[in-house]
């Protein structure tokens, strides 16, 4: 009977085109808008590394003004200082770990007539590309040795091997940057996490870096942070970047990978030691306020996701019951305008249960046609989004359809069209066969 | 076969209360052709209706083939206007949309035959009537003779005990009145019991059996003309 009444929904479709195109398109419409807002909100509350997500852990140590909170009314910094991540880090006490930074490096490609050029670049440690399960294309990350050798290495992004090699195997090639010849030790390979988890304090949605290079060079050769940095006392003046390198402000982001809950535990030991320690020094003058966050949880601490965009999603999914109530009164409206086929099919042996199903199956045809229509009015939603914020290169990441979303785009609208179609079919399969048949 | 005994049928509102049929009490014989007349608002629908399990009746009770219709679900009521009654009405009842063929195929699609058979039994049906060569025509291509035509070989398909048949020839000229009345007598003679309302005395006649309704009831004071033709059947 299925097929029976796929085609009994053809020839109602057919028969009633203005009705049944005006019930696509509210369901199109409504399921357009809710997308538009539920891929951006969902790509910005993705977790890229959820297979990791119970081993790799975001390090905060409170070191801040025991008069004023960093984050009312008791939230931790979110860095940490250069004397903590070097400490934190030397101490070597978790299975891997990292620090990091934002900064950036003049490209000096070969060739007379290449013009320099400023790159995107994170000093970081040998630990990042396998904690964070960093693809690569050529070679490899550098050694742990030039954590501390600091070795001229470093890794290029696919994008930036492109552009200065041809998508060559670059491994070995000499790239200099700022006047300094580096060795090429790696190509990555396509890695573009949304949102960029590692560092959310500095725009979790912007491209990740195009090269990376070892953290103790860039502390040695003074390379400057090119993201935020906050300070609650002030440093010495004339000091200088030691100065800097010993003050209290946090700029560093530090990561460590643990492999279960005891070695967890025993991190977290060792930080609450750590930091009574460096109290018997004069440091961290507030109450002990160190924490361990997952990827998941660290973003959520953060609010990478805006409460704009959920404020937005609620006004997204009322404006699509707008649409379906609209598609109820077309229900109801055709429903009523069959009646007399409805009350003969009934006549003829039809049980409730089958005009049922008959009904539904047509309903889901319309959320069929609605959800193709709602992935196409989504795609130029998110596109409308794009040139609306075209200035800021990150919104490209956060208008991307999947085809999980599109799934969801059409499954949602199936549902939408049964849901909506639920009353107006109740109704019709209870009408009186004899009330519509001598009709003339 | 059908048997009825103090059948009543009240239409309520807010404010009225309409008693379509009081106590009505029938019986009719397998093999039986009878007509129901009455003047309009008698009941004589209502009493069609009742009888072919499109409205449920208000008191009394009902024995279809020995089953107390009023003990039946949905499902059971369905299947049973599915498989021991066809229906024809006044206005021919087709479904504009579909052609000859789809027509007449669906009540035997809620029957749950094969392909095949559903294929057998449409032909065959459609042939008897005469309309073979016009399978595939859409209702609105063939005159209102021919779409009633349609309508008796759809309710002929399922091989129905009875067919129940509310003024059928109400929108037809007196040619094609007389035409689909040979059809019914030709049915009736093939062993289906027919049960057919009309307020026209003269077509009451081509019955074998007639009743009057008046006030909702089977009356005695029939009209003279249709007394006559009882004293002939």
């Amino acid at each position: 009977m299925f097929r029976y009444y796929l085609k009994l929904g053809t020839l109602s479709i057919r028969a009633n085109p203005m009705l049944s195109a005006l019930m696509v398109a509210a369901i199109a419409v409504g399921i357009g808008a809710c997308m538009t807002i539920f891929t951006v909100r969902h790509v910005m509350s993705g977790n890229p590394i959820e297979s990791k997500n119970d081993q790799l852990y975001h390090v905060q140590v409170d070191n801040w003004n025991p008069d004023d909170p960093y984050d009312e009314p008791d939230g931790a910094p979110v860095q940490v200082t250069y004397v903590d991540a070097k400490a934190l880090f030397d101490a070597g006490r978790a299975f891997r770990q990292t620090t990091s930074f934002k900064t950036s490096r003049v490209v000096q490609p070969d060739g007379e007539d290449a013009r320099p050029y400023q790159e995107d670049a994170r000093a970081t440690t040998a630990d990042f590309f396998p904690m964070f399960e960093v693809p690569f294309l050529y070679g490899a990350a550098w050694d742990r040795s030039s954590d501390e050798t600091q070795d001229h290495v470093v890794v290029l992004s696919r994008e930036l091997n492109e552009k200065l090699y041809g998508g060559e195997d670059s491994v070995g090639r000499t790239l200099m940057l700022n006047d300094a010849a580096y060795r090429v030790s790696g190509v990555l390979d396509t890695w573009n996490p949304v949102p960029k988890y590692y560092d959310v304090n500095n725009n979790p949605f912007e491209a990740p870096a195009q090269l990376f290079l070892p953290f103790s060079l860039a502390i040695a050769s003074g390379f400057d942070n090119n993201g935020n940095t906050s300070c609650w006392k002030p440093i010495e003046e004339g000091s200088g970047r030691e100065g800097f390198l010993a003050s209290e402000c946090i700029w560093i982001q530090m990561w460590v990978e643990l492999q279960n809950a005891s070695a967890k535990q025993d991190y977290m030991d060792f930080l609450n030691a750590y930091v009574e320690e460096q109290k018997l020094l004069g440091r961290f003058p507030r109450p002990l306020n160190n924490h361990l966050r997952t990827p998941e949880e660290w973003m959520k601490y953060n609010e990478v996701v805006d409460e704009d965009v959920d404020v937005l999603l609620g006004l997204a999914i009322l404006f699509l019951v707008v649409c379906l109530l609209n598609t109820i009164g077309l229900l109801l409206a055709k429903a009523m305008r069959r009646a007399k086929d409805t009350s003969l099919r009934r006549a003829l042996g039809a049980s409730r249960a089958e005009l049922f199903k008959q009904h539904v199956i047509e309903a889901g045809m319309i959320g069929v046609a609605g959800g193709a229509l709602g992935v196409v009015m989504t795609w130029f939603g998110l596109r409308g989004i794009e040139n609306i914020f075209i200035e800021y290169e990150f919104i490209q990441h956060l208008v991307r359809m999947d085809w999980s979303m599109v799934a969801l785009a059409v499954v949602l609208a199936i549902a939408s069209a049964l849901g909506a179609a639920l009353y107006p079919t109740w109704r019709t399969c209870n009408i009186t066969p004899a009330s519509h048949l001598r009709l003339q | 076969m059908l048997n009825m005994k103090n059948v009543s049928k009240i239409y309520r509102t807010d404010t009225v209360e309409t008693h379509a049929l009081r106590e009505f009490s029938l019986t009719v014989e397998e093999g039986e052709f009878v007509s129901v007349t009455g003047p309009s608002g008698s009941g004589k629908t209502t009493f069609l209706n009742i009888a072919g399990l499109l409205e449920d009746l208000s008191d009394g009770t009902y024995e279809l083939d020995g089953r107390d219709i009023s003990k039946l679900n949905d499902k059971e009521r369905s299947r049973v206007r599915n498989e021991k009654i066809g229906f024809i009405f006044q206005s021919f009842n087709l479904i504009p949309e579909l052609n000859i063929f789809d027509n007449v195929d669906v009540p035997l699609r809620y029957r749950g035959f094969n392909a095949a058979e559903r294929k057998r039994r449409i032909e065959q049906s459609i042939e008897m009537v005469g309309l073979g060569s016009r399978m595939q025509h859409l209702p609105a291509q063939l005159s209102g003779g021919q779409q009633q035509r349609v309508a008796i070989a759809r309710a002929l398909a399922g091989e129905p005990r009875f067919l129940l048949a509310d003024e059928p020839t109400g929108n037809l000229d007196s040619q094609m009145a007389d035409s689909v009345l040979d059809l019914l007598a030709e049915i009736n003679a093939a062993g289906t019991t027919i049960i057919m309302v009309t307020h026209e005395l003269g077509l009451a006649d081509r019955a074998r059996r007639n009743i009057f309704v008046r006030d909702g009831q089977v009356s005695d004071n029939a009209p003279e003309l249709h007394l006559a033709s009882m004293a002939a059947g």
